[in-house]
């Protein structure tokens, strides 16, 4: 097992550490909780989309063109729909982390029907987003 | 040294560390934040699927119109702050050792606040019609 360096007294003492992820088998609320941070990390540079069409936006119709054609190509579409995905599960996962925080919704029961509910709904949402996009094309 | 010997409580290594009236800032600020993200999060997927293919000239006098040009800037300035908050959080978890800890926050910083200032730039320059 992985061991802590700590200092005390200028002496470097072996402290052990608490079992990772690998000891668990995942249960649906681990496995949510650990993608609400993969999603976060992802929109965190899924930000530089946004930040990429405002400025072609902002340089003029001939940039902004060419960056429409790539996000309308296949592989365009696919990280538009990855990046709705995430940032609709995100936002999903923080309104459960609202509830959790008025200190409601912490028996086994409702843990795991939040955790369920919202890959689901976050599936869902997405698909409807798309499904609106399609429609209005 | 052993204990017996040692006359210092440890307050000693925890001074200066931090006020701990500020424990509380950067869930708040991270709550605060999120709950503005939500509203202005739904406000930017509207309009995206209702500027869905459009061309330049549409998205350009949309962001004229300050009922649009508004919401996104709220949204980049209120996501900037939940995404500098987020990654500190993890860089905190996952990078142990003290240098490149240091480096990756700053950099965290650094990043949040370009991506944020471009995007504020690029906003205000449709808007403003340059």
């Amino acid at each position: 097992m992985a061991d802590a360096k700590s200092v005390r007294g200028g002496a470097k003492i072996a402290r052990p550490l608490s079992p990772h992820l690998q000891i668990y088998s995942p249960l649906i609320n681990m496995v949510m909780s650990i993608l609400h941070r993969i999603t976060g990390a992802a929109l965190y540079f899924g930000s530089l989309l946004l930040a990429w069409w405002l400025i072609a936006a902002a340089s003029g119709p001939q940039y902004f063109g060419y960056v429409m054609f790539l996000f309308g190509s296949v592989p365009g579409k696919l990280v538009l729909v990855g990046f709705t995905w995430a940032l609709i599960h995100h936002a999903v996962g923080g309104l459960r982390h609202f509830l959790w925080d008025t200190g409601r919704g912490y028996d086994l029961k409702t843990i795991d029907l939040l955790s369920w509910g919202s890959i689901v709904v976050s599936i869902l949402l997405t698909a409807l987003v798309w499904a609106a996009v399609m429609w209005l094309k | 040294m052993t204990r017996s010997t040692k006359m210092r409580t440890p307050l000693k290594n925890v001074r200066r560390l931090g006020s701990a009236k500020e424990g509380a800032d950067h869930f708040w600020k991270q709550r605060m934040t999120g709950v503005a993200n939500l509203f202005l999060a739904v406000f930017l997927v509207w309009l995206l699927v209702s500027l869905g293919g459009a061309g330049h000239a549409q998205v350009k006098s949309a962001l004229a119109s300050p009922l649009v040009s508004i919401p996104l800037l709220l949204l980049i300035l209120s996501a900037m702050v939940h995404m500098r908050l987020g990654m500190q959080t993890i860089i905190e978890d996952y990078v142990a050792s003290e240098g490149p800890k240091l480096v990756c926050l700053m950099l965290n910083t650094f990043f949040t606040i370009l991506v944020g200032v471009a995007s504020v730039f690029a906003v205000l320059r449709l808007t403003f019609g340059a």
